[in-house]
C-alpha cells in the first residue's frame, strides 16, 4: 500500500507537537519511495518515522478507539538524534529501499552489513569517532571527547566499564541484536540520562512488542576474509496480545587481521558471544511489565596497541520495567526501571612473549540503579521529567610478578574500591511557539558522591594527597536551551548550554594507571573541581528539489578541563614509562567542530552525497588537545532499487597537522580508502532472505587514523558477506 | 567508673540487670580463686621465646613471634619466683647479649629494661642483633636483676636466626667509626605513608653501643623489581630525643620487595656512608630491605 499525503496529515495531526512540518515536506517528497503498511492491533497507535536524512521521529502511545500500528522505515541508519541531528552519511544503504518491516532492531537489514557490530554501527555516524586499541571494544568519541566526557547508557541504565585502561567501553557489552536504536544527543542535549560535556549515547533496547505477530525466527551468518571473521546469530521472537518474548544470541570470532599489503597485526584476534532475553506482559491497557537480561562474554581479545590483552570481559545486565500509559491522566506516560549490572574484566599478558614484568590486572564494576520518567503534554508544552539514581562500585587491582622468583608478588589497588552514589532530576519543556517554530529548555541537577571504601585505598592515595578524606560530594548542574525553525526549504536550529561533570574514577582515584598512548603512568586527583562547559551550537539545512545542503557546527568552552600533567618529581611504576602524570585541570580548553554535508539525487535510484568536516581543539596552555579529528571527508555514490543496492564510497582524512605532540601524539598522515557495498533482498515464499556483500578498502591501503591508539594500522582489503534469513 | 555504671544500670531494664549481676558475681568469684588468670592475660598476645632459669627464679622472654631474629627485637620479660610460683613485680633488670666468635666476642645495641606501662609483672626492652650464624648459635644472654636489694643473675645460650631481609646493617663510617642502623618500625608495612623509625648506634667498644644523637639519615625507597621505581612524599629521618630514634615518612606505593636506600650525615652534614641512587648506581652502599 502506498502512503498518501492524507495519511501523513493524519499522522501529523496526532503528533503535532513533535512532528515538524518541514519534515513533512521532505516526507511527502519522499513518499513515492515509501511503502507503508499498517495493521490493526489492540488499542495503541505506534508510529515510527525515519526520515531520509537520518532523522528519526519515534513516538508511541496514544489511545485511539481504532488502532493502527504504522511502522515506516525510510532507509537510513536508525539513529535517533535528540535534536534531529546528523545522519549516517556513511550508510550506503541510505535512501535505498524503503521497506516495511514490523519493528526491526537497529534496522540492521538496512545497514551495509546486517551483522555489523555496535562499534561499526556507531562509526557510521559523522558525529561519532571510534578510538581503536585493537579490532574489538572501540571507544566512542563525540565532539572530540571520549568516555569521561560522555554519558553512555544502555536503555537509560548507567553502566561503567571495569577496565582501568578503557579496554571495555560499555558499547562492547551489548550487540546489535539486543538493541532497537541508538539515541545520540550532542553536547548538553545528551544529558537526559546523566551529566555530560560532549554528549549522550543511549543504546536502547527493543520496545514493547505486543503486535500479535506470533513466532518469528531469523538466522544470520556472516563471513569476512580479512581475519577469517565468522559471525552467527539466531533470533527468536514471539509476540502475542498480552505477552512477548524475545531471545537472541550472537557469536563472533576473528583471527588476527591483516593491514594493507598483507601485514598481519598481531594480537588483534577476538571472540565473543552475547545472549539476551527480553520479555513483557501487558496487565491492561495502561500497565505493562517488562524484564530484560543480557549476558555478554568476550574471551581471548587481543589489543595490539596495548601491552596487555584480555582473557575475560563479562557483563550481566538486568532490568525490570514498569510502564504506565494513559492519555486522560495528567501524567500521560510513566516508565520506571530498576536495574543491576555487573562487569568482570581480566587483563592478561600471558600470550605476549616479551614483557618487562608479568602482571594480572582484574577489575570489577557493579551498578545498581533506577529511573522513573514521566511525560505529559499541556497545551503547546511537552514536559518530560526523569528522576534517576545509581550506586556504583569500581574496584581494580594489579599484581606483578617480579622476574626474580625470590621476590614476592607486588600488589596494589589501581581503583581502590570507589563507590559512586548519584541521584538527580532532569526536566525538559518543549514549547511549540508555532507549527514551524519551537523552543525547548532542559535542566538536570544532581548530587554526586565518591567514597573510597577501602582503608588501604585511602591510605595509598594519601601518599600523594595526605590531606584527603574518604568522601567527596559534588553538586552537578546542566542546562540547555534550543530554538528551532523549520520552513519549506530550510530549517535552522540554534542552541546553547552549560554542563558540569564530576571526575571519572580513573581521573579522581586511579593509582598508577599506565597509558600507552603517551607512555605515562597516571595518578588520579581526588581534589579536582567539576569540569564545566559552555556550549553553543548551530545547524542549518537547505533543500531544493533534489539538492540538499547542511551545515552543522558546535563550540565548547570548557573550564577546568581535566587532563594529565607531568610531575617530574615522581617516579614511574611501569617499567619503561616516561614518567608520571597527575590529573590536573587546565584553566580552560576550546573545542570546535564544523561539518558540511550535501547530497544530490540524479534520479530516484541514483544519488551522490558528500561530507567534509573540520575540528579544532586547544588548551589554555596553548597546546593542541589530543585526539582531535583532522580534516575529514566522505563521498558516496548510491544506486538503489527496492531489491538491490550498491554504493561506492571514498573516505579519508587530511594530514593531521594540528597533532598534539605535547600530549604524546604524533602526526598521522593523510589517507583515503575506497569501499564497495552491495545488497540484495529476496522473498522466498513468505520468508525473506537478505544478502549483503562487498569489499572494504579495495585498494588495500595500509593506513592508520588519528584515532588509532599507537598508530596501529587498520584493516587492509576485506571481502565480506552477510546473510539473513527471516522466517515469519 | 561506678557513677557511670550506675547510670548505665538505671537505663537498663530489670530483666537485663539480673543476668548481668549473676555474670558479674560469677566472674568475681572465679578471679578471686586464681590470681594467675589475670597475670597470664599480661602476655596474651605474646609468644614465649625462651626461659632462663637459676636456682631461685625463672626468667621468661616473650615477643610477638616467639623467636629472636637479626635486627630489632622488642622483648618482654617476666620473672617467676620458683618457690611461690608468683611473678615478681618489683625487680630492676639489666642485660648483656654476647656473640662468641672464633677469635673474639662482642655485644650488640640494646635498651635499658623498664617496667611495661600499665603492667604488673612485665618488663620490656629491645636488643638489636646485628648478625647470626646459620644455625642460630653463638649468642648468649645474661640478665642481672635485683629484687628487694638482693642481686641475682641468670644466663643462657639463645638462638638468633638470620632475618630474610636486611633490617639491620653495620658499617664503617667515613669518620672511621663503626655504626649500626636498625629498622624499628614499620613492623607491618602497608600501602600508605608509613612511619619509619630507625635506631642509630655507634660501636664505642666491643661491648658498648650507645645511641648516636642528632645525625640525619636520608631516605630513598626503591623497588628493584619494578625498574627501581621510587615513591613520593618520603621524608629524611631526624632524631627524636623522646624515644631516641630517627623518624621520617616512608611511602610504599605497592606491596612487594623494597630497598630503603639511606645516607648517613653527621651533625655537620658530612656524609658518613651511602650514596645517591642514580641510573648507574642503582643502590646505595647503605640500605635496609623490607618486603610485605
Amino acid at each position: 500500500m502506498k502512503m498518501s499525503l492524507r495519511n501523513i496529515q493524519k499522522v501529523r495531526s496526532i503528533w503535532s507537537l513533535n512532528f515538524n512540518p518541514s519534515y513533512l515536506i521532505t516526507f511527502t517528497k519522499l513518499s513515492k519511495y515509501i511503502a507503508l503498511s499498517g495493521w490493526e492491533v489492540d488499542t495503541k497507535l505506534s508510529i515510527i518515522l525515519i526520515l531520509t536524512d537520518g532523522i528519526v521521529f519515534y513516538n508511541q502511545t496514544t489511545t485511539m478507539k481504532k488502532l493502527i500500528t504504522v511502522v515506516i522505515w525510510v532507509f537510513c541508519g536508525g539513529f535517533i538524534f535528540a535534536q534531529e541531528s546528523p545522519d549516517t552519511k556513511n550508510d550506503t544503504t541510505k535512501l535505498d529501499e524503503i521497506t516495511l518491516v514490523g519493528r526491526r532492531k537497529l534496522s540492521n537489514y538496512r545497514q551495509e552489513k546486517t551483522l555489523s557490530s555496535i562499534d561499526d554501527y556507531l562509526e557510521k555516524s559523522s558525529k561519532i569517532t571510534m578510538i581503536k586499541r585493537g579490532n574489538y571494544a572501540w571507544e566512542p568519541a563525540m565532539n572530540n571527547m571520549n568516555s569521561e566526557r560522555l554519558s553512555v547508557t544502555i536503555d537509560g541504565m548507567q553502566i561503567f566499564g571495569a577496565c582501568t585502561d578503557k579496554m571495555d567501553p560499555i558499547t562492547s557489552y551489548v550487540d546489535v541484536s539486543n538493541l532497537q536504536k541508538v539515541s545520540i544527543g550532542s553536547g548538553q542535549s545528551g544529558s537526559e540520562n546523566g551529566h555530560t560535556i560532549g554528549g549522550g549515547i543511549d543504546l536502547q533496547l527493543s520496545n514493547s512488542k505486543f503486535h500479535q505477530s506470533g513466532l518469528k525466527t531469523s538466522i544470520d551468518l556472516g563471513y569476512e576474509t580479512n581475519g577469517n571473521y565468522k559471525t552467527g546469530g539466531l533470533d527468536l521472537e514471539y509476540s502475542g496480545n498480552k505477552f512477548y518474548l524475545h531471545a537472541d544470541g550472537i557469536y563472533r570470532k576473528s583471527d588476527n587481521y591483516d593491514a594493507g599489503n598483507s601485514q598481519e597485526v598481531l594480537y588483534s584476534q577476538f571472540q565473543k558471544y552475547n545472549i539476551s532475553l527480553q520479555s513483557g506482559y501487558k496487565l491492561n491497557d495502561h500497565h505493562t511489565f517488562e524484564a530484560a537480561v543480557i549476558y555478554d562474554k568476550a574471551t581471548d581479545v587481543g589489543y595490539p596497541a596495548l601491552t596487555m590483552d584480555v582473557s575475560l570481559a563479562e557483563a550481566l545486565i538486568t532490568s525490570v520495567t514498569h510502564k504506565f500509559e494513559n492519555d486522560s491522566t495528567l501524567i500521560q506516560s510513566l516508565e520506571s526501571k530498576l536495574y543491576f549490572n555487573t562487569i568482570t574484566h581480566v587483563m592478561d599478558d600471558s600470550k605476549r612473549p616479551d614483557v618487562p614484568i608479568r602482571m594480572d590486572m582484574p577489575g570489577w564494576s557493579d551498578t545498581y540503579g533506577f529511573y522513573s520518567k514521566a511525560t505529559t503534554n499541556i497545551n503547546k508544552h511537552a514536559f518530560e521529567v526523569n528522576l534517576n539514581g545509581f550506586y556504583n562500585r569500581s574496584l581494580a587491582e594489579m599484581t606483578m610478578y617480579p622476574n626474580d622468583p625470590n621476590q614476592s608478588a607486588m600488589f596494589m589497588y589501581t581503583w581502590p574500591d570507589i563507590r559512586t552514589l548519584y541521584s538527580g532530576i532532569y526536566a525538559k519543556d518543549t514549547y511549540a511557539i508555532k507549527d514551524d517554530m519551537s523552543l525547548s529548555a532542559a535542566l538536570r541537577i544532581g548530587f554526586h558522591q565518591n567514597e573510597i571504601a577501602k582503608e588501604t585505598g585511602l591510605e595509598s592515595l594519601q601518599i600523594f594527597y595526605p590531606e584527603i578524606g574518604a568522601t567527596k560530594n559534588r553538586m552537578l548542574t546542566s542546562f540547555t536551551t534550543n530554538y528551532q525553525v523549520k520552513k519549506e526549504h530550510y530549517d535552522v536550529s540554534l542552541g546553547a548550554g552549560y554542563g558540569e561533570r564530576a571526575a571519572s574514577v580513573s581521573e579522581g582515584y586511579g593509582f598508577f594507571l599506565f597509558n600507552s598512548f603517551d607512555n605515562y603512568d597516571y595518578i588520579g586527583n581526588p581534589t579536582l573541581n567539576n569540569e564545566k562547559a559552555i556550549e553553543a551550537n548551530f545547524k542549518a539545512n537547505y533543500h531544493e528539489n533534489r539538492f540538499h545542503l547542511g551545515l552543522e557546527t558546535s563550540y565548547f568552552y570548557i573550564i577546568d578541563y581535566i587532563i594529565g600533567s607531568v610531575d617530574n618529581s615522581l617516579s614511574p611504576m611501569t617499567i619503561g614509562a616516561s614518567g608520571v602524570k597527575m590529573y590536573e585541570a587546565l584553566s580552560h580548553a576550546k573545542i570546535f567542530n564544523v561539518y558540511l554535508n550535501s547530497s544530490y539525487k540524479f534520479s530516484n535510484s541514483f544519488s551522490l552525497n558528500g561530507t567534509v568536516g573540520y575540528n579544532y581543539g586547544s588548551g589554555s596552555n596553548n597546546e593542541n588537545l589530543p585526539l582531535i579529528k583532522p580534516f575529514s571527508y566522505l563521498a558516496e555514490v548510491n544506486y538503489s532499487k527496492p531489491k538491490f543496492n550498491a554504493a561506492l564510497q571514498l573516505q579519508g582524512n587530511g594530514n593531521q597537522t594540528r597533532y598534539s605532540g605535547f600530549y604524546g601524539e604524533d602526526e598521522t598522515s593523510a589517507y583515503a580508502i575506497l569501499n564497495l557495498n552491495l545488497g540484495n533482498e529476496f522473498n522466498l515464499n513468505a520468508n525473506k532472505f537478505v544478502l549483503k556483500y562487498g569489499i572494504e578498502n579495495i585498494l588495500d591501503t595500509n593506513y592508520s587514523t588519528y584515532a588509532d591508539w599507537n598508530n596501529i594500522p587498520r584493516q587492509g582489503r576485506n571481502f565480506y558477506i552477510n546473510m539473513s534469513y527471516i522466517i515469519y | 567508673m561506678n557513677l557511670l555504671l550506675n547510670k548505665t544500670l538505671k537505663k537498663m531494664k530489670l530483666k537485663y540487670i539480673i543476668p548481668i549481676l549473676f555474670i558479674a558475681l560469677f566472674t568475681v568469684a572465679c578471679s578471686s580463686d586464681d590470681d594467675s588468670d589475670a597475670i597470664i592475660n599480661e602476655v596474651e598476645n605474646l609468644k614465649k621465646i625462651q626461659e632462663l632459669t637459676n636456682a631461685t627464679h625463672t626468667v621468661e622472654l616473650f615477643n610477638a613471634t616467639g623467636k629472636f631474629e637479626t635486627g630489632y627485637n622488642a622483648i618482654s620479660i617476666r620473672i617467676k619466683d620458683n618457690g611461690t610460683n608468683n611473678y615478681v613485680e618489683n625487680a630492676s633488670l639489666s642485660w648483656m647479649p654476647v656473640m662468641q666468635m672464633p677469635t673474639m666476642k662482642h655485644s650488640s645495641p640494646k635498651s635499658d629494661i623498664l617496667k611495661s606501662l600499665g603492667k604488673k609483672t612485665l618488663y620490656e626492652g629491645f636488643i638489636v642483633y646485628q648478625m647470626a650464624n646459620l644455625d642460630g648459635s653463638g649468642w648468649s644472654l645474661t640478665i642481672e636483676y635485683s629484687i628487694d636489694g638482693t642481686n641475682y643473675s641468670v644466663a643462657s645460650d639463645i638462638i638468633v636466626m638470620q632475618s630474610e631481609y636486611q633490617n639491620v646493617t653495620s658499617f664503617m663510617g667515613a669518620d672511621d667509626t663503626r655504626y649500626l642502623i636498625a629498622m624499628i618500625e614499620p613492623q607491618t608495612p602497608k600501602i600508605a605513608i608509613n612511619k619509619l623509625k630507625l635506631g642509630l648506634f655507634k660501636m664505642e667498644t666491643m661491648m658498648s653501643f650507645p645511641v648516636v644523637e642528632d645525625y640525619k639519615i636520608t631516605l630513598d625507597p626503591r623497588m628493584p623489581g619494578m625498574g627501581n621505581h621510587s615513591s613520593p612524599n618520603n621524608t629524611d629521618l631526624t632524631y627524636n630525643l623522646a624515644n631516641k630514634m630517627y623518624e621520617g615518612n616512608l611511602s610504599l606505593t605497592m606491596t612487594g620487595y623494597w630497598v630503603l636506600n639511606l645516607k648517613l650525615l653527621n651533625t655537620l652534614d658530612e656524609v658518613l656512608k651511602g650514596e645517591n641512587v642514580t641510573e648507574e648506581h642503582p643502590k646505595s652502599s647503605l640500605y635496609l630491605e623490607l618486603e610485605f
